[in-house]
């Protein structure tokens, strides 16, 4: 279970990174951000832009149809 | 060694569609790491100003005459099919409708992203503006050899 949740299915580009990056600004060191999002765009570019500055992904998995979970370590 | 990357965008255009795609860039490449740099010139300032909506700001009449009739981002013309000034409300209820960020949204996204804000020395001086005109994001107030060096390895887009 993560420490924090962030739900982007309904934003679009940028707000889909720009929502995670300033959540991931906001919680502590060490903690867990579960990020809710879209196939496609955020899917594809969220946790690749996220693990290149230096978060870790630790899992993405498919949540329901078109709606898939990415779990980010800071 | 660092692979820094960088965005730094001339924002000349106070056009309401033109200052959204500038933003939109600048909030996107800042969100996935990249150093941003505006740097507001002619048009582009009105949109840094710190009195949004229509204001007498300027040196003499003839300036402040310009800062009243530019009128800040609320009242930013579209750069097509303008309607005298009805696009930029459509185009906003159109964005929230669509849950797309309206220019507002994306400025105040700049901000909490630190994306650094200049303002062009240059341009400043014909308007009749000064640093206090503006919101207090605006870093600093520069000339070209300064942007210049501030872009230098990175890319740079005028729009």
């Amino acid at each position: 279970m993560a420490n924090h949740t962030l739900d982007i299915t309904n934003e679009h580009c940028p707000m889909t990174f720009v929502k995670t990056k300033i959540k991931l600004a906001q919680i502590a060191k060490g903690d867990t951000l579960e990020v809710l999002l879209k196939e496609g765009e955020p899917l594809n570019n969220v946790p690749k832009s996220t693990s290149e500055q230096g978060f870790e992904v630790l899992r993405t998995e498919q949540v329901e149809g078109t709606t898939w979970k990415v779990i980010i370590k800071k | 060694m660092t692979n820094l990357k960088k965005l730094s965008i001339i924002v000349f255009s106070g056009d309401f569609d033109k200052l959204t795609a500038a933003f939109t860039l600048a909030t996107g490449a800042a969100a996935v790491g990249y150093e941003v740099n505006l740097f507001f010139t002619f048009w582009g300032l009105d949109a840094i100003k710190q009195k949004q909506g229509r204001a007498f700001i300027g040196k003499d009449w003839l300036t402040k005459l310009f800062g009243f009739m530019m009128g800040g981002t609320r009242v930013a013309p579209v750069s097509r099919l303008n309607f005298f000034g009805a696009s930029g409300n459509i185009f906003r209820s159109l964005m929230k409708k669509n849950n797309v960020a309206t220019l507002e949204e994306l400025i105040d996204a700049a901000k909490v992203l630190g994306i650094n804000m200049y303002a062009c020395e240059m341009a400043m001086h014909i308007l009749g503006l000064e640093k206090k005109d503006f919101i207090q994001e605006v870093k600093d107030v520069l000339g070209v050899a300064t942007f210049l060096e501030l872009s230098e390895g990175g890319r740079t887009l005028f729009i």
